[in-house]
């Protein structure tokens, strides 16, 4: 069987999330599980790239990798002892899980067997920026002026609510 | 002017000519992989030396001058007793964490140094979002930081991370917004394009003002952001011994020590890069005779020349300001930077929508 380089690269990719996110959860230590979340969105900024996709693994690489883990560590740095471990699951709570976990990958499996996909191929060269810029910010049909500046409103409430409750009264 | 893709195809057909499609392009990686870090290490020898010197010179000393002429084998020597030094295991230590934060450092930084344009044709990563890219993986070293000072146990390095973890964070702010003003200056991100429209004018001196702020705010929060003085805070030798890598012995320390120096080059060479037009001779608009004199000299002595007087300006900065208390950096960042970095982005959206620039 002839592999090309890009599936070995693929397959590599795909390893690396299937074991950092089983990683993740069964690790005892919070610090060691972002740790290995942040090896999880290394590698799905990976796929972006093999997909040619740069400005979304990019984005993947600044907001998640260099924004919401930073915010994760910092967070476990101000609030969680040395030596913190996680206590030991109650029987209930492990099946609990558990039953949630495959319910979940089901309904993706389910998907991802009906749903067709289009052809598999890689599509030769990047996206213009310019073409993503005018999706993001376009009113037309397939344009996403709407949902962004929602978000925004959205970030800008989080923001005030933080305040609310940090300042000092 | 000297076009080095004729080199790089050349490597590329004989490659392709020896090996099956596939294969040469491995071996292309592996090749550009061990250009970049031999390119890596070497720079960032030069530039401790340089470090020592010009810190010398600005203190009244004479520096290095044993070993070698004038102390320049001085860091090479450092180098060897570097590697042979023994890694320590320190007990009570995230073992795993402690060993992989040196690592995520030194990636990050090699990451970004791929990304440079280094002369005409010598570019490594050369996305259509690039210097976003750049910022992107720059960003990744935080996170190394701030593993390297929880891992180790130890309050200082805890303190240490704390610091350089908000210190960076807010930076970077500063840096990409000065960075977003030259990108809509320049309407690209891609850095070869970048270098590529400043070749009838640098863009410091055809943005003018706002190009100009822009410069002065890159600077500083680059500065910032490498953690080097006045903004060395998060290793202050006389409050936290080394910060976040006290802990640290033999080549892992040697790691923190290296993406140090280079993420000193890399803040240097964009700064180079985005407003002094990266590998681009000085090209005045009308005077022919002096452009064709100016691209006689081979464009990766311009990059190096613009890339050497930047560094020399950040070293400056290091030698000549006293170090600032942790709520003066923040508060120059958020209070001052910030707002001005908008109005500044601002400003040159103004200038860019009614052509107000050269």
């Amino acid at each position: 069987m002839e592999i090309s380089l890009q599936e070995i690269v693929f397959f590599i990719l795909a390893a690396v999330i299937v074991v950092c996110s089983v990683l993740a959860v069964t690790t005892k230590r919070i610090l060691r599980s972002a740790t290995h979340l942040l090896f999880v969105l290394f590698a799905t900024a990976g796929i972006y790239f093999q997909l040619n996709y740069s400005f979304l693994g990019a984005v993947q690489l600044t907001v998640y990798a260099g924004g919401i883990i930073v915010l994760y560590v910092f967070s476990i740095l101000l609030t969680s002892p040395e030596g913190d471990h996680a206590e030991k699951l109650m029987r209930g709570k492990f099946f609990a899980g558990l039953v949630a976990a495959l319910a979940g990958a089901a309904v993706c499996i389910f998907i991802m067997v009906t749903h067709s996909f289009g052809a598999y191929r890689i599509i030769p060269g990047e996206i213009p920026m310019k073409e993503i810029g005018h999706a993001l910010m376009g009113t037309e049909r397939y344009q996403y002026l709407l949902p962004f500046e929602l978000i925004s409103v959205l970030l800008l409430a989080c923001i005030v609510g933080g305040i609310m409750i940090a300042r000092k009264r | 002017m000297f076009d080095f893709a004729v080199v790089t195809e050349w490597v590329d057909g004989l490659l392709r000519s020896w090996l099956p499609e596939s294969w040469a392009v491995l071996a292309e990686f592996f090749l550009i992989g061990l250009c970049l870090l031999l390119a890596y290490a070497v720079i960032a020898l030069v530039l401790i030396l340089a470090e020592r010197k010009v810190c010398a010179y600005f203190q009244c000393r004479l520096g290095p001058n044993r070993v070698g002429p004038w102390g320049l084998t001085q860091s090479v020597a450092d180098m060897f007793k570097m590697l042979i030094k023994e890694l320590i295991q320190v007990r009570h230590v995230d073992n795993f964490l402690f060993n992989l934060a040196p690592y995520i450092v030194i990636i990050s930084s090699v990451l970004a140094f791929g990304c440079i344009p280094y002369a005409k044709g010598l570019e490594i990563i050369d996305f259509n979002v690039g210097i976003f890219f750049l910022l992107a993986v720059s960003s990744i070293g935080i996170v190394g930081i701030l593993l390297a000072g929880w891992s180790s146990n130890n309050k200082y390095s805890l303190i240490g991370a704390m610091r350089s973890g908000a210190q960076m964070i807010s930076y970077e702010l500063s840096i990409g917004l000065s960075i977003l003003t030259m990108v809509v200056f320049s309407g690209s991100m891609q850095l070869s394009t970048i270098v590529e429209s400043q070749a009838d004018g640098w863009f410091l001196f055809r943005g003018h003002i706002p190009a100009f702020i822009a410069f002065i705010v890159y600077l500083i929060a680059g500065t910032a952001e490498t953690n080097r003085g006045p903004f060395d805070l998060p290793e202050a030798d006389s409050e936290l011994t080394a910060g976040y890598h006290t802990e640290y012995s033999g080549m892992h320390f040697g790691f923190f020590y290296l993406a140090e120096f280079l993420n000193m080059f890399i803040v240097a060479s964009v700064a180079a890069t985005l407003f002094l037009g990266g590998w681009m001779p000085l090209h005045i608009p009308g005077w022919e005779g002096f452009n064709a004199a100016m691209d006689w000299i081979p464009s990766i002595f311009w990059f190096i020349g613009k890339v050497a007087v930047m560094i020399f300006i950040i070293m400056w900065f290091k030698w000549t300001f006293p170090r600032l208390r942790i709520d003066q950096l923040l508060r120059l960042e958020w209070k001052y930077l910030l707002p001005l970095n908008l109005c500044n982005l601002l400003l040159m959206v103004i200038v860019v929508v009614f052509n107000l620039h050269f």
